[in-house]
C-alpha cells in the first residue's frame, strides 16, 4: 500500500515537472492578435541603421495599419541583431534546426543551398501557399535577381539587392602623394606602384585588402576572389562542374597577398587576423589611416554614408572609386581587363513559422514600389524593382554602370560555404607568414578534395 | 542477529531513480549519442544534414593524419597548445600563484590579507563574459590599460593579444582561477599544528627550509588533489576565445575551441566534433583515472 502510494506521489511529480516544462509555452489563441517577429543584421546607431529606420518608422507602422484597415490585428516586432554575418548565421542555423527561430529573417543568398540542403528552409509556395506565385511583384523583378533567393529552381524568399565590389579610396590621401586624380589602374601592378607612393606619403596604410578566416565570406567576396578573378580563373569551373584546387591563378593571388602584407608591408596583416579586422578597417578608412580598401558597394552606401557610425559627412568629396584591374589588361576572368563579383541578400519567411499568411503578407509588401522608393531614399542602392530607380546617387548609378556588366557570381552549391572557408583559411596562411603561398595552395589542394572529393577538383598545371 | 533495512531494496531504488534517470538523460544518453555521431558525416547544414551516412573510422583518420598533425588549427596543433596552456597557466599559473598567496598570508591577519583574498576571490566569481571584456581592454595594443602603464614608464606598447597571444591567455586563465588553489591552500595550511613551525623557528631554520620540510610534506597530498582538479579543469576550458577567438591564426586555439570550431562554426560539422568530443572524453577519463588512484594510494600509505 505505502509503496503504491509512493510510486504514484512519485509519478504525479514527475507529470507535473514535465507538464510544466513542456506546456508552459502559452497556447496562440485563433483569432487574437497576430505578432509577426523579423531580424536582421542591424542595430539603431550601429550597423545597417538605415534598415532600422526604415522597417520601424515607415515598413512596420504603415503595414500594421494596413492590416488593420483589413480586420486583422497585426503586431510586428523587430529583432534587431548585432553581431557578425558569420554569427547571424550559425544563429539561424540553430534556430531553424530545433524548429524556431522568428518569421521573417534577413539572409545572404549564398546560405541558401545549404540551408536548401538541410531542408531548413522551404519553398515560399510550400510555405505560403500557392498564393505567393501571383503576387504583382514578379513581374518586376529580373529572373536573375529571384534567383539570388532561389535554388533548382524555387524561390525561398524574396531578393532585395544585389551588389558588387571595386576598389575605394581617399583622395585626400591620394592629393598628398601627388597621384593624379580621378584614378584608375589598369593592372595589378599600377594598384601595387600607387600603394608604394602612398607608403612614400606616408600613409600609415596604402592598401587593405581582405583575408583571413575572421572575416569570413568578406575575404572570399572583397579580397580573395577579386584578385583571383583578376588572375584568370573563378573558384569553379562553371563548364566540367568541377572546383579549381590548384593553378597558376591561384598562386598569383596568393603572391599579390605575400607581396601586400609580407613582402612590402603595403597592408596591414594584423587587421586581418584579428577579430574585429573589418569594423577595424572602415575605422581606419574613416580617419584617413587606409589609401585604397577593397570592399562591396554597401561600403559607399551604408557604411561611409553620412550619419552612420563611421560616416563621413563629406564621403562625396573624400571617397573615390576604381574599378579592380585584372592583373594584366585581358588577362582577367573571361579574358576581361577588370573584374568584380555579386552577392545578393534579401529576407525569407521561416518554415517554422506560426503565421505564413502574415508574413507573406509582411515580406510582400516590403518589397512592394512604395516602401522600396522609401528605403532608396534613405540609401540608394542598386534597385531590385524595374519600376522603382536608384534615387538620386550619381556614384552608386555609376558604379552599378560600370560593374554589373563585368560582374560573376558564387556557385549556388551548398558544399561552397566550406569551400569559401578554405579559401580564407589559404589567404590566412599567407599573411601571417605561417605558409608560402605553394604550401598555402598545396594545403587547400589537400582540404578541398577532402571535402568534395577527387572526382569534384581540376588542377591546372603550374607552369 | 539480522539487519533489518528500513526500506526493501525495490524502495531504495525508487529514491534512487530520479538521479538515475537524471544521469541517463543529461549524461549517458549524450554520450552514446555523440559516440555514435562519431562515426558519421553528419553536419547540422548541407545535404549530410537531413541524411548523414555511416562513414566508419574516417573522422577518426582525419584527426590523426599526421601529414598535417601539428599544422596549426589541426588537432595535435591544438592538443599542443592545450598542453601549454595548462601547464604555463594551471600547473605554474594557478598552483603556483595560490601557493605562493597562501604562503605569505600564513598565520596573518588585517587588512592587506583580506583585500588581498578579496581581489583574488573576485577575479574567480565574476561572470566569464564580464572579465574577458575587461581582459580585452586591459592588453589592447593602443587603447589598453596595461600598455598605458607600461607606456608611462618608457617600456613600450607590446601587441599583447597579436604578438604573444598564448602568454596572455596564459597570464588571463591564471588570474581568473588562483582563487581555487589559494582556498584549498590556505585551509590546508590552518591543519599544520603551529608547535611544528615554532620548533623550526626555534632550530634557526629559514623560510626556504621551513616550505621544503614543513609545509611542503605535510601539504603534497592538498597539492595532488588541487594539481590534477586544475588541470581537468584548465583542458577543457573556453574562455580563452572571449579574449583572442583562437587566433590570431589559430596560434590560441585549444582544443575545446577546436571542438567548438569544428562543430559549431562555419562547417557544422557535427560528426568531426564528434570524434574529437570522444577523444576527449578519453583523455579526460585517462587523468581522472590517474587521481582516484592517487587518491587512493594515498588513503592506503596515509
Amino acid at each position: 500500500m505505502a509503496k503504491t502510494r509512493l510510486l504514484l506521489s512519485v509519478l504525479l511529480a514527475v507529470s507535473l515537472a514535465v507538464a510544466a516544462l513542456g506546456f508552459a509555452a502559452p497556447a496562440q489563441a485563433q483569432d487574437g492578435p497576430v505578432t509577426l517577429t523579423i531580424t536582421c543584421r542591424c542595430v539603431a546607431g550601429g550597423v545597417n541603421n538605415n534598415l532600422v529606420v526604415w522597417l520601424t518608422t515607415y515598413v512596420i507602422p504603415n503595414f500594421e495599419k494596413m492590416m488593420a484597415d483589413q480586420g486583422r490585428e497585426v503586431k510586428v516586432e523587430l529583432v534587431e541583431f548585432g553581431g557578425s554575418d558569420e554569427q547571424l548565421k550559425e544563429q539561424y542555423a540553430l534556430d531553424l534546426s530545433v524548429g524556431s527561430g522568428y518569421d521573417i529573417m534577413a539572409f545572404d543568398g549564398f546560405w541558401v543551398p545549404e540551408f536548401v540542403g538541410a531542408g531548413l528552409l522551404k519553398p515560399l509556395s510550400e510555405v505560403v501557399g500557392p498564393e505567393v506565385n501571383e503576387w504583382e511583384g514578379w513581374g518586376h523583378i529580373s529572373p536573375g535577381i529571384q534567383a539570388i533567393l532561389g535554388y533548382q529552381g524555387d524561390v525561398y524568399g524574396i531578393a532585395s539587392g544585389t551588389d558588387v565590389r571595386q576598389i575605394f579610396y581617399r583622395t585626400d590621401l591620394f592629393e598628398q602623394a601627388g597621384i593624379e586624380l580621378p584614378w584608375q589602374p589598369t593592372s595589378w601592378e599600377d594598384v601595387l606602384d600607387t600603394a608604394r607612393k602612398l607608403k612614400e606619403a606616408g600613409v600609415p596604410i596604402p592598401l587593405q585588402i581582405n583575408a583571413g578566416t575572421a572575416m569570413g565570406e568578406a575575404t572570399t567576396m572583397q579580397g580573395y576572389f577579386m584578385v583571383l578573378l583578376g588572375a584568370g580563373h573563378h573558384m569553379y569551373d562553371f563548364e566540367q562542374n568541377k572546383w579549381i584546387v590548384s593553378s597558376p591563378a591561384i598562386l598569383d593571388a596568393l603572391n599579390f597577398y605575400k607581396t601586400v602584407y609580407v613582402d612590402e608591408e603595403l597592408g596591414d596583416a594584423r587587421m586581418q587576423l584579428l577579430q574585429d579586422g573589418r569594423n577595424r578597417s572602415f575605422v581606419e578608412f574613416r580617419d584617413g589611416n587606409i589609401g585604397m580598401l577593397v570592399e562591396g558597394d554597401w561600403f559607399w552606401r551604408s557604411v561611409m554614408a553620412p550619419g552612420s557610425e563611421t560616416g563621413l559627412e563629406n564621403r562625396n568629396e573624400l571617397v573615390g572609386w576604381a574599378k579592380m584591374p585584372a592583373k594584366e589588361p585581358g588577362a582577367g576572368y573571361n579574358s576581361q581587363d577588370f573584374v568584380s563579383i555579386s552577392g545578393g541578400t534579401g529576407w525569407v519567411i521561416n518554415p517554422n513559422t506560426e503565421h505564413p499568411s502574415e508574413a507573406w503578407a509582411l515580406l510582400s509588401y516590403m518589397s512592394s514600389p512604395e516602401p522600396v522608393r522609401a528605403f532608396e531614399l534613405m540609401q540608394p542602392r542598386i534597385s531590385f524593382r524595374d519600376d522603382v530607380a536608384v534615387a538620386g546617387d550619381p556614384v552608386m548609378t555609376a558604379m552599378a554602370e560600370a560593374l554589373l556588366p563585368l560582374t560573376t557570381v558564387r556557385p549556388m552549391l551548398p558544399e561552397y560555404p566550406q569551400i569559401s572557408y578554405e579559401a580564407q583559411l589559404m589567404t590566412e596562411r599567407v599573411v601571417s607568414g605561417e605558409m608560402t603561398p605553394e604550401e598555402a595552395m598545396q594545403a587547400f589542394d589537400e582540404a578541398v578534395t577532402e571535402l568534395v572529393g577527387e572526382e569534384n577538383v581540376i588542377r591546372i598545371p603550374l607552369q | 542477529m539480522e539487519r533489518r533495512a528500513i526500506f526493501s531494496a525495490k524502495v531504495g531504488f525508487l529514491f534512487l531513480a530520479p538521479a538515475l534517470a537524471f544521469v541517463a538523460v543529461f549524461l549517458l544518453y549524450p554520450f552514446v549519442r555523440v559516440f555514435l555521431l562519431s562515426f558519421t558525416n553528419q553536419t547540422l547544414l548541407g545535404t549530410t544534414a537531413p541524411n548523414p551516412e555511416w562513414v566508419g573510422f574516417d573522422n577518426y583518420r582525419r584527426l590523426f593524419d599526421f601529414d598535417r598533425w601539428m599544422r596549426l588549427g589541426e588537432f595535435g596543433s591544438a592538443l599542443k597548445i592545450t598542453t601549454q596552456f595548462v601547464i604555463g597557466s594551471a600547473l605554474i599559473g594557478q598552483v603556483g600563484l595560490g601557493l605562493l598567496i597562501a604562503w605569505a598570508f600564513y598565520r596573518k591577519k588585517g587588512v592587506l590579507r583580506e583585500t588581498v583574498y578579496t581581489l583574488v576571490i573576485m577575479a574567480w566569481i565574476i561572470p566569464e563574459t564580464v572579465v574577458a571584456f575587461t581582459w580585452v581592454a586591459f592588453l589592447d595594443r593602443d587603447f589598453g590599460t596595461l600598455n598605458a602603464l607600461l607606456d608611462a614608464v618608457g617600456l613600450g606598447q607590446p601587441d599583447w593579444l597579436f604578438k604573444h597571444p598564448l602568454e596572455s591567455i596564459i597570464l588571463f586563465n591564471s588570474w581568473r582561477g588562483a582563487a581555487f588553489s589559494l582556498l584549498l591552500f590556505s585551509s590546508a595550511l590552518e591543519t599544520i599544528p603551529p608547535s611544528y613551525i615554532e620548533t623550526a623557528e626555534v632550530a634557526g631554520a629559514n623560510a626556504w627550509q621551513k616550505f621544503r620540510d614543513i609545509f611542503f610534506p605535510l601539504l603534497r597530498g592538498h597539492i595532488l588533489t588541487d594539481l590534477i582538479l586544475i588541470t581537468l579543469w584548465t583542458f577543457n576550458v573556453f574562455t580563452p576565445f572571449l579574449l583572442t577567438g583562437g587566433g590570431p591564426a589559430r596560434r590560441t586555439e585549444l582544443v575545446s575551441i577546436y571542438t567548438y570550431r569544428t562543430a559549431f562554426h562555419g562547417q557544422h560539422e557535427f560528426g568531426k566534433g564528434g570524434a574529437i568530443a570522444v577523444v576527449m572524453m578519453l583523455i579526460n577519463f585517462a587523468l581522472a583515472l590517474v587521481y582516484l588512484s592517487l587518491i587512493r594510494r594515498r588513503r592506503v600509505h596515509g
